[in-house]
Order: structure tokens, then C-alpha cells, then sequence
């Protein structure tokens, strides 16, 4: 549980403090933080199995992959556009990935790595590795057609996948209420028969809880399943929306009641951890986070060559 | 005389078939909707099936023959208990707009039943280019069709690399809806060859998921116009996640079909998405011609990292062409061949394009031009090498495509030309493309859209100023 807490705050962290230098400017173009959302991605995570299970996501992944143990440094230089960074810079906010860390990115269509992912479990099946894939998206991405055409293979080739649905209700200035005639986001698979289940994505015991019987459902070949997640965001959309959208006192409610890290502080000190704990891990927390802006400040622009690097892997 | 029954136009480009077999005989009775015979087609094995009622009073083509021309008369059925009544009209043949450019051929029936098609014009490659100079001398060879090379190069893969697998629509238990696929799901079974349902875009995405989970998909498109549903998956995901993810997550796909205008389908069916997809950074594109290149590159497509956009023409499916007998013929991507040498003028082309410029350069040898017909295969990356020597050579060239004319891989050829081989250009390069309009369904219209031999003798001669 320490280990949620800890891994929750890293996130919490490290998007002020990417908030702060998109302020600054070190950062460009778009940039979605998570804050809010961090139960989802950690308790998620920890109950897949590490090397085995497959993780794609659209763009706002940067909690993700701290949930995943990836270095906060990278993911940090790789925002400030240096060769250091996870994708050596070319990737940026929206397109990270981890191969080694089965972490398959980082997408910047919304919807498109729903598709992809549902192409991960396929591969995981086809190697008979054992593997699942989760793949993650929003309620916005849940009104994009390939989304069901997914379902539809999914289900009807039985593929190994988890589709976790982030319903942060807004997709970017759009309430669920605005945009899905069905708003239930679990029961989108119905007419796939892909089951769902509905979780408070603000609990990081209850996401954990959920996880594992969406994987032993997985697991047993029974083919896909939804994960509704309940969660909110306390930003906007990208850090260029002022969220005119919603109320101030709604961000400032969810915050007070069901704050994701708060809830979980709450439980650890019931159970006897000491408060002074929590703060030393917090300032251990900040020193990380301090020490990756320092590193992605200070490391250099990837070299004018590489603008040709990757384009092709091979030479024709 | 009693009613004739005509061999069938069984698919848009049949223009012959195989009377396989009889199933009623003479004297037999038939009623509508009655199975009289069996008729394969380019495509398929296909029944046909009595529209009107009556006895069969004569077959004329016996069963087991083989290259009967669409609206050959084959049987003749007398109608019920009258003498002959003509039930059916005779099809007239549509009056023509305008004087056709070229004769008509000759119907063996009376009347034809077959309008003509615009993709005549593309019928050219009676002419069969040039052995690949790569080609050891005495390298036995085999005739094969484009499709069966097609369908070999997939199964020797297959067979070299587990990881490989084929998915689309109708490519297992169909068999292909252009048979491309014949025989795979039989030989590799239904984990490695599998039906998609309708739903191009997230098959699209799916292969470019497995690709990136390590396998090496071949996706089929039925034809490259359903493609335009799946373009972001090949564009966004297939050809920049490398590169946007500094390198480290590969996307080996092959997504393959039948490209460029088919016959008579007109608008959305008809289209040459080669200068679409040759302008992303990322893709490899091949469009190759003949049977031996079709092979060939697409076992090197399928062994490549990359992802590859690879062009077929359906209507050179059926087309017949020597292939070298080679265990594990591959071919180099990104190489253009010359497929005819010559010096007066250099002919640029791809796909079924090489086809009508290898007719053109048979009608302008006969009027003193010695073409030099060079055939790109590869779109992306583009073998200017190739064309640039070429026009160095000849100092006068023209680009053949069968496609629109604006931002197309002939405007391409044009611009290096212009930036990399100025001071070689005896007369400005020209372009025979189709016309820049959405191809029409009407014979005589779709006639006049598409390119064809007679525009490119017209184009060489002018830029050799004759």
C-alpha cells in the first residue's frame, strides 16, 4: 500500500512540476497531465505481470509510464524535447514507449491505440506467451468507431485484452453528458458481449481489486473485458485549456472528497503508518522529480543528424 | 432458332473462361433459376444458372472448353411449347458518342454483350518486358500468373517464418475475393490465415499492433479503395511510430491488394493511391508489373523491418509472365529495372502503366524511336538513379501513369528530372497520366479518362520533336 501511495505522489509530482516548465517554456506543444487520474495507472499496473503483459495508452501516458518503473528522467528530457529522452526526443509528450518495459506507448489519435492494442493481445495469443494486454483510453476515445470494431474482433477471436476505459467525464471541453448517448462506459460491450464492470477510479484498492478479476477472467481464455474508470482530472484537458467548461467548485469538490492520494494517506495512517513517514517520502519524492527537471534542463538537443535517424530501420 | 444462351461476363474483368462443365444435356427441360453449368472465370469457379424457361435444344460448346469469349453463343434453348420466341431481346450495343479511337475487336457472336472496356486502353504487355538483367543466363523459367506469383511468394514466407501470418477479407475460406490467396488456409491453417469481418480500420490497426508485438503481418486489402478507411492506422501508426519512438518500436507489416482502376466500377473502386502513400516518410511503396517482380518483392517485403505498402493491379491478376525458377527469389526494394533498353527517349512507369508503355514503344520502334522503357517498382524510396542515367542516355523522357496527373509520382519524376538532370533535357518532360477527373462508369467515358499507348506515342514523338 506504501508502494501505491509512493507511486501515486511520483506522479502527482512530477506532472506539477512538468506543469511548471511547460509554464516556463522548456516544454512545447501539446502536454495532458494526469493529475487526478493517478489511481487508475498504478493500481492497474501492479496487479499485471512485469515483463508478460503488454500496456498501450493514448496521450496523456506520462503517469503511466512512471507506474511502469520507467525512469522519471527520460520521460522527463523526453518532454523538454532532448536526445536523452525516451524516444530521443522525437516522440515528446504524446509518443512514448518502453519496448523493454512492454510499454507500447504513447498515442496521439484518439482511439487509434485501441486498435493497436487489441493487435498486442492478438500477438500475445498468436505466441501463446500467456500475456494480456491492457489497453487504455478515454471517454472520448469511446465514441470513436474503431473502438467497436475492436470489440468485435476481440470477442470474436477470444484475444487476451483488458480495454480500461479512463472516464475522466470530459472529453477535452465535452461532458460524457454532451457527448455519449450511452454513458455508462462499462456496458459499451454489450452488443459484443464484452463484459464490463464499472470502478471508482479515484480508489487505487478498488482499481488493484478490479484488475485482478478482469486478468483471471483474461487469463482463463474467456476474451476481452471493459474497465470502466471513474476518475477525474484536475487540469484541463491540455495545459492550453483554461476549462471555462466545468465549474471551479466541481474540481474543487472532487479534490476535497475523493482525492485519490488523500484517500489513500487516510488508510495508511489508520493502519499505524506514522505521518512522518509519509512526509519523508514525500520529500524523497520531490528530490526525484527535482533531480529529472534538473537532468531534462540541463541535457542536450538531440544532434541536427538525427533528423534522419529512424526513419527507415533498414537501407534500401 | 431457339433462344441462344451466351457465355456469361461473370466479373468485371473476365473477358474468357472455361466452360468447365455441363450439368444439364439435351432435351433436358429447364426452369429460371435451374444450375446448367459450371464456368470458371478469372476469379472463380462460378454456376450459371437459367434465366428463362425451356428445353435445351443444342449445346454448341462442349464442356472442358477452354478460353470461350464472354458472349459466345453456347447453347440454344427452345422455349416452352412454341417454336422459338425470342424471349429476351437481342442486347443492342449502345450507340457510340463518338467514333471509337480504335477498332472494335471483333465478337465472335452476334451482338456483343460485353460493352467495351476503358481498361482496354491498359491491355497493353502483350509485349513482355525484358528478363531482369539480375537473372543468371539460363536460368530456367515458368510461366505463372501475377496472382499465383503473389500467392507463392506469401507461402514460401510463410513457410521460412512462423511469425508471419494473413489476415483480411475473404482471404481464407474464399479463398480470396481475387483468389489471390488460393490454397493458403488449407496449408497453414486458420491461426496464420484469417477472415477478417468488415472493418478495415481497426484491421488495420490490429496488424500494426501485432507488427509492433513482434509478428510480421500481411494485411490484405480487398481493394487499396477500402484502404482510405484504415489511413490512419498506416500513416500515423504503421509508418511513424519508429521514428517517433526513437527507434525502438518496429512496425514490420505488409499491407497489400489490388490498386488503380479495375474495369467499369467506377469512381470510388478506381483509384492509384501510389503517389499517396509514396509521400510519407516511413513507408516503403512497391507497385511492380510483372509476375517475376511481384514475387520477388513481396518476399522481400514481407522479410523487411519496415512497413510496406504493397500495390497490386487487379487487372494484371491474371496476366502470365516468365518467372524465374530460383529457390528464394528476392528481390532488391527500391531498384527500378529497365525492361526495355533503347536511346531515343526514356519511358517512365509502374504498375500496369509498364504494360502500355511497352506497347507504345512497339508502335514507336515501328516508326523509327527506340524507346527505353524503365519500370520504377519501388515508389518510396524512388531509384532516381535509374532515371536520371536513362535520361542522361536519351535526353528526353515521359512518365506513363496510369493515375491523375496532379501531385503524382510523374509530377515527382518530372521535378528530378528538372532539379537533378537539367542540363540533360533535350525537351521538357512529359506527362500521360489518366484524366483529373473521377473515373467514369460509361465505356466510352472511362475509355477516353484512362491512359493508353496511343497518348504516349503521341507524347514520345513530341518530345523527340518528330
Amino acid at each position: 500500500m506504501l508502494e501505491f501511495y509512493r507511486e501515486m505522489l511520483l506522479i502527482r509530482r512530477f506532472e506539477e512540476r512538468a506543469g511548471q516548465l511547460y509554464g516556463l517554456g522548456l516544454i512545447g506543444g501539446f502536454c495532458h497531465l494526469y493529475i487526478g487520474q493517478e489511481a487508475v495507472a498504478v493500481g492497474i499496473q501492479s496487479a499485471l505481470a512485469k515483463g508478460l503483459d503488454s500496456v498501450i495508452t493514448g496521450y496523456r501516458d506520462h503517469g503511466h509510464m512512471l507506474a511502469y518503473g520507467i525512469d522519471p528522467k527520460l520521460i522527463m528530457a523526453e518532454l523538454t524535447g532532448r536526445e536523452a529522452g525516451i524516444s530521443r526526443g522525437k516522440g515528446g509528450s504524446m509518443h512514448m514507449f518502453s519496448v523493454e518495459h512492454k510499454f507500447y506507448g504513447g498515442h496521439g489519435i484518439v482511439g487509434a491505440q485501441v486498435s493497436l492494442g487489441t493487435g498486442l493481445a492478438f500477438s500475445h495469443k498468436y505466441k501463446e506467451d500467456g500475456g494480456v494486454c491492457v489497453a487504455y483510453f478515454g471517454d472520448g476515445a469511446a465514441n470513436q468507431g474503431q473502438v467497436y470494431e475492436s470489440f468485435n474482433m476481440a470477442e470474436l477471436w477470444k484475444l487476451p485484452i483488458i480495454y480500461v476505459i479512463e472516464n475522466n467525464q470530459y472529453a477535452m471541453g465535452t461532458s460524457i453528458g454532451r457527448s455519449s448517448a450511452e454513458d455508462q462506459l462499462y456496458r459499451r460491450g454489450e452488443s459484443f458481449r464484452v463484459p464490463g464492470i464499472q470502478v471508482d477510479g479515484m480508489d487505487v484498492l478498488a482499481v488493484r481489486g478490479a484488475t485482478e478479476t478482469a486478468l483471471e477472467y483474461v487469463r482463463a481464455g474467456k476474451g476481452p473485458i471493459i474497465l470502466e474508470m471513474k476518475t477525474y482530472r484536475y487540469r484541463g484537458h491540455s495545459m492550453s485549456d483554461p476549462a471555462k467548461y466545468r465549474p471551479r467548485e466541481e474540481v474543487q469538490h472532487v479534490r476535497e472528497t475523493s482525492d485519490p492520494i488523500e484517500g489513500l494517506k487516510k488508510v495508511l495512517l489508520e493502519n499505524g503508518v506514522a505521518e512522518d513517514e509519509l512526509k519523508a517520502l514525500d520529500t524523497k519524492i520531490r528530490k526525484i522529480v527535482s533531480e529529472a527537471a534538473d537532468f531534462a534542463e540541463s541535457s542536450p538537443e538531440p544532434a541536427p543528424g538525427e533528423l534522419y535517424t529512424d526513419v527507415l530501420v533498414e537501407q534500401y | 432458332m431457339g433462344l441462344e444462351i451466351k457465355m456469361p461476363a461473370l466479373s468485371p474483368t473476365m473477358e474468357e473462361g472455361t466452360l468447365a462443365k455441363w450439368l444439364v444435356k439435351e432435351g433436358d427441360t429447364v426452369k429460371s433459376g435451374d444450375i446448367m453449368a459450371e464456368i470458371e472465370t478469372d476469379k472463380a469457379t462460378m454456376e450459371f444458372e437459367a434465366v428463362d424457361e425451356g428445353t435445351i435444344e443444342k449445346i454448341l460448346v462442349p464442356e472442358g472448353t477452354d478460353n470461350v469469349k464472354v458472349g459466345t453463343v453456347i447453347a440454344v434453348l427452345a422455349g416452352e411449347g412454341e417454336e422459338t420466341p425470342a424471349a429476351t431481346p437481342q442486347q443492342a450495343e449502345a450507340p457510340k458518342a463518338e467514333a471509337p479511337a480504335q477498332p472494335q475487336p471483333v465478337a465472335e457472336s452476334s451482338g456483343a454483350t460485353k460493352a467495351e472496356t476503358g481498361t482496354g486502353n491498359l491491355a497493353g504487355g502483350r509485349t513482355a518486358p525484358a528478363a531482369d538483367p539480375a537473372i543468371p543466363a539460363g536460368t530456367p523459367m515458368q510461366k505463372m500468373t501475377v496472382r499465383e506469383a503473389l500467392r507463392d511468394a506469401m507461402a514460401e514466407e510463410m513457410r521460412r517464418d512462423p511469425d508471419v501470418f494473413l489476415m483480411g477479407e475473404e482471404v481464407a475460406e474464399y479463398q480470396g475475393a481475387y483468389k489471390v490467396t488460393q490454397g493458403l488456409l488449407e496449408e497453414f491453417g486458420e491461426r496464420r490465415v484469417i477472415d477478417t469481418p468488415i472493418t478495415e480500420h481497426a484491421f488495420a490497426g490490429l496488424g500494426a499492433g501485432a507488427a509492433m508485438g513482434g509478428l510480421r503481418p500481411v494485411v490484405e486489402f480487398m481493394t487499396f479503395n477500402f484502404a482510405m478507411q484504415a489511413m490512419d492506422q498506416i500513416i500515423n501508426s504503421a509508418a511513424k511510430t519508429n521514428y517517433m519512438s526513437g527507434g525502438q518500436m518496429r512496425c514490420p507489416i505488409v499491407f497489400r491488394g489490388p490498386n488503380g482502376a479495375a474495369s467499369r466500377v467506377a469512381a470510388q473502386h478506381s483509384q492509384n493511391y501510389g503517389p499517396w502513400y509514396a509521400a510519407v516518410p516511413g513507408l516503403i511503396v512497391i507497385a511492380p508489373y510483372d509476375a517475376a517482380d511481384c514475387k520477388g518483392l513481396l518476399k522481400a517485403a514481407i522479410r523487411s523491418t519496415d512497413p510496406v505498402v504493397f500495390l497490386e493491379n487487379e487487372l494484371v491478376y491474371g496476366r502470365s509472365f516468365e518467372v524465374p525458377q530460383i529457390d528464394d527469389y528476392v528481390l532488391p526494394i527500391g531498384k527500378a529495372r529497365i525492361v526495355r533498353p533503347g536511346k531515343d527517349v526514356t519511358v517512365v512507369s509502374y504498375s500496369i502503366g509498364v504494360g502500355v508503355a511497352l506497347e507504345a514503344a512497339e508502335a514507336l520502334a515501328g516508326e523509327g524511336i527506340d524507346a527505353e522503357v524503365i519500370d520504377l517498382r519501388t515508389l518510396r524510396p524512388l531509384d532516381t538513379r535509374t532515371v536520371l542515367d536513362s535520361l542522361a542516355k536519351t535526353n528526353r523522357l515521359v512518365v506513363v501513369e496510369e493515375g491523375w496527373p496532379v501531385c503524382s509520382i510523374a509530377s515527382e519524376i518530372a521535378a528530378v528530372c528538372m532539379e537533378q538532370g537539367f542540363d540533360d533535357l533535350d525537351a521538357p518532360v512529359l506527362r500521360v497520366t489518366n484524366e483529373d477527373v473521377p473515373l467514369p462508369y460509361a465505356a466510352n467515358l472511362e475509355k477516353a479518362a484512362l491512359v493508353d499507348a496511343a497518348r504516349v506515342v503521341a507524347a514520345a514523338k513530341k518530345v523527340c520533336y518528330r
